[in-house]
């Protein structure tokens, strides 16, 4: 629906009604629903344990409801793991914005070692030896010419299925696109709040998207006993984006808990007041940080707060959730 | 006689030498990309300062101890609100397209919106089309006025007063007009336009504020015969990155008064412009194609115009790939420029002293390139060796920036609508062929075969029919039009 406007500059960033980013596109029913499969399926890990739909729960919001997510034998992950909501539009990922698209993407979890700690030959000698999969890849990609599935194919896949994932249809966009009894007095309050320039929160949690796809230093607290967690500094040796994560989109973010990049948030009225709590206020003294300008103190009331929760509640909209197969073509045991 | 022929001819021979060996060495005329929309002017611009054609509508009024809002929520496309004097406590917010607030002025007497310092704005728009006139705002803590991705807007002849961060702030929005406002008290910019194109901001008065007129990562804007005094900064051009839109590109700085913007610096810690030096007067940071012409600059006390790059700015910003940190393209163009510079502050201060200078009308620091100045001479300058004599005299050719239409809303065709609507909303519970949630979308066509009109009704008030199925929510949050687009797609749709 948001294709009926523009968007300022084709950003696909700025108000209600405003168009859209790029989105990717053109995958077909085959390759989306063998992505489902394999997004599903164990046999991508290393043990045949876990999938990707693991950490990535369709019923939690695509994410798993860890602070820190686990791998293969339950071994510790980095950070947490984001929603995959709307991967379609996003064009930087990894909290560190470290990959541009969801086939470099999906690499990181599948050959980390603390992740699913596979590797492309294990992986393709498993996947080639099931027939299941053999047959539903020639049913994907009916062009291909070796009968053997390529690693590029299990990419392709994965992100068809990733990009079927929108959602769009929320009570808020019912309001963006014009029915305004689709929010209620409260749930208007804190829409105003949210994109008012005192609580500034749509200035990076920009509509339609509510994110403006860029990286911001806000100084979270990590965790106690979590060391400091540099950010995007790591992948860009670049020393005035420590700390630095991308901005995340709020999209289904009722769903998601426990917030920011290392969970330290476990619900969203904690997420919301850390930004009232003063400039750099969670950031160790010895550590200098280039901290966002819109991160001030706005004074937000207790009242404030929880009409701005109110507002992110209308956020969600799992219409378009998938299925989850009954089972997986290579019979391994389903666990999510 | 031979002797003197000789030695005429090797001075002679000499002067060819030097003759040819500059046109071969060097010494080329510097390159200058005088700004391309000089020769644009004619582009047949209508300046009456109505860009947004209003149609006649309803029209509601607003007396003292009734709500705008109310109105607002009231009001449809066209229509126009009056508000009589009086005191108004509210935010209003604008979620509408062409909705044009006006207050009615009687006696000399304003509507005033009184924030009381409770609240956050006193107008929010989203809308295309918005008007707000002839108020008064006092005591807000965001903003006086702030627009969100609304074009074609103009906001003319308010006072603004103390609202807290900005006053009036157009976001994301093409295509505006910001005139004859009097702004004053204001935290950051009194006016600043972000991440907008093609926006006139004219005949203003801003003062005691931190900023007089900010653009912001903005292009084609006009900036014309307002009146800049008092403020800790006068005029701004800026790059601030981090930004989804990366570019400031541009801008005519052209017959404003720029005086004694000497105000302490009362920013927020840590906010872009809390690092602007106190004395101010016009300030280009990375931003390209900057035409500042025919201003009258006098009195600042820190410096009367600085061009400079991201990193020299004094500002401290985490590194953003996505664009250029240098000025380019920056034109100064004859300007009166007096007592500038005489009490500055910071890196500058450090600079003049090295060059011994105790006045700054000019000064040019860090990288950035193809800059020029017609009349250097007539000014205190300090770092302008590069810069090159300017080929254009004058910008008057450009009378606006506003576009000479409306920017139309996107066009897409009915059938287009009831695509994107069977595939944004139906296709989460109903396939072609299968049954994911509802009937399958073939069952509903043989029911409906040339019905759309059917589909639309029964969407809007859905019955539980089958007791195999769950019962539909009604869709009753669609306009008709599009109810109907999507009926007529579903008739159609063929897999």
């Amino acid at each position: 629906m948001y294709q009926m406007y523009n968007s300022s500059n084709d950003k696909g960033v700025g108000g209600l009604q405003t168009g859209l980013p790029q989105n990717r596109d053109g995958f077909s029913p085959q390759q989306i629903d063998l992505g489902r499969y394999l997004f599903f399926d164990p046999v991508l890990s290393i043990d045949g344990s876990i999938s990707c739909a693991s950490c990535h729960q369709p019923d939690k919001g695509f994410s798993d409801g860890l602070a820190i997510s686990k791998g293969v034998k339950g071994k510790p992950v980095h950070r947490s793991a984001p929603s995959i909501w709307n991967s379609a539009f996003i064009d930087k990922f990894f909290w560190d914005a470290k990959s541009n698209t969801l086939e470099d993407q999906m690499q990181g979890p599948l050959y980390s070692e603390n992740e699913m700690g596979n590797n492309p030959i294990n992986l393709l000698q498993t996947l080639n030896k099931l027939e299941n999969y053999q047959a539903l890849f020639l049913e994907a990609f009916p062009e291909k010419e070796d009968e053997e599935i390529s690693l590029n194919e299990i990419y392709t896949a994965l992100t068809a299925f990733e990009c079927s994932l929108i959602s769009l249809n929320s009570p808020y966009d019912q309001y963006a696109h014009g029915y305004h009894d689709a929010l209620n007095e409260q749930e208007i309050e804190g829409m105003n709040i949210f994109r008012s320039f005192v609580a500034r929160c749509s200035e990076c949690h920009t509509p339609p998207l509510f994110t403006n796809q860029q990286l911001a230093v806000i100084g979270t607290p990590e965790p106690k006993g979590r060391p400091f967690d540099k950010g995007a500094e790591v992948p860009t040796g670049d020393k005035t984006l420590r700390g630095s994560f991308k901005v995340p989109s709020l999209r289904n973010i009722a769903l998601t808990a426990p917030y920011e990049h290392s969970g330290v948030f476990d619900n969203l009225y904690d997420a919301t007041e850390f930004y009232t709590k003063g400039r750099g206020h969670a950031v160790p003294d010895s550590i200098d940080l280039i901290v966002h300008w819109h991160i001030w103190e706005p004074q937000l009331s207790v009242y404030e707060i929880e009409r701005i929760v109110d507002f992110l509640h209308t956020l969600t909209d799992e219409s378009f959730k998938p299925q989850i197969p009954q089972a997986v073509p290579s019979g391994l045991n389903l666990e999510i | 006689m031979k002797r003197l022929k000789k030695l005429l001819g090797a001075f002679l021979l000499v002067l060819i030498g030097i003759g040819i060996g500059k046109f071969i060495l060097g010494n080329k005329p510097k390159q200058v990309l005088g700004p391309t929309f000089f020769e644009s002017g004619s582009s047949g611009i209508t300046s009456n300062g109505e860009p947004t054609k209003i149609k006649d509508g309803a029209r509601y009024e607003v007396k003292d101890g009734e709500s705008i809002q109310a109105a607002v929520a009231k009001a449809n496309q066209g229509d126009v609100i009056l508000v009589y004097p009086g005191t108004y406590s509210e935010t209003v917010y604008i979620d509408k397209d062409n909705i044009r607030v006006h207050g009615v002025i009687e006696n000399g007497e304003r509507p005033t919106l009184n924030g009381n310092k409770q609240l956050n704005d006193a107008f929010l728009y989203s809308g295309n089309g918005i008007t707000i006139e002839n108020f008064k705002i006092i005591d807000y803590k965001g903003n006086g006025i702030m627009g969100q991705a609304g074009n074609n807007f103009i906001i003319k002849n308010n006072l603004i007063i103390n609202t807290g961060v900005y006053g009036i702030f157009p976001q994301y929005g093409k295509n505006g007009l910001i005139e004859l406002n009097v702004l004053s008290g204001i935290e950051d910019a009194a006016i600043y336009v972000g991440m907008c194109d093609n926006i006139d901001v004219r005949i203003n008065e801003v003062f005691e504020s931190v900023a007089g007129i900010e653009i912001e990562n903005s292009r084609h804007c006009l900036v014309e015969y307002n009146y800049v005094h008092d403020n800790a900064g006068g005029l701004l051009a800026f790059i601030t990155p981090g930004l989804p839109i990366k570019t400031c590109d541009d801008v005519i700085f052209r017959g404003n008064y720029v005086l004694n913007n000497n105000h302490k610096n009362f920013a927020i810690p840590g906010s872009v412009v809390s690092k602007i030096p106190s004395g101010t007067g016009i300030l280009v940071l990375a931003a390209d194609n900057v035409v500042i012409e025919d201003n009258f600059i006098i009195g600042n006390k820190c410096f009367g115009i600085a061009i400079t790059d991201l990193e020299n700015g004094g500002m401290k910003f985490s590194t953003d790939g996505g664009l250029d940190p240098y000025p380019d393209n920056a034109s100064i163009l004859d300007n009166y420029m007096a007592n500038n510079g005489y009490n500055p502050s910071g890196a500058i201060a450090k600079l003049t002293k090295v060059a011994m200078l105790d006045k700054l009308d000019i000064g040019f620091i860090g990288g950035g390139s193809n800059h020029c100045i017609l009349n250097p001479g007539r000014y205190v300058t300090l770092g302008l060796g590069s810069f090159a004599q300017c080929e254009a005299t004058s910008t008057k050719a450009v009378k606006t920036y506003m576009l000479p239409n409306p920017v139309p809303p996107k066009d897409v065709s009915q059938m287009k609508k009831g695509k994107m609507a069977y595939y944004g909303i139906c296709a989460g519970c109903h396939s072609y062929n299968n049954i994911i949630v509802g009937p399958s979308v073939a069952d509903i066509q043989m029911i409906y075969r040339d019905n759309p009109e059917g589909i639309v009704e029964y969407i809007t008030n859905p019955i539980h029919k089958r007791q195999d199925f769950p019962e539909m929510p009604p869709q009753t949050h669609l306009p008709e039009d599009i109810k109907m687009a999507v009926a007529e797609y579903l008739l159609k749709v063929t897999k």
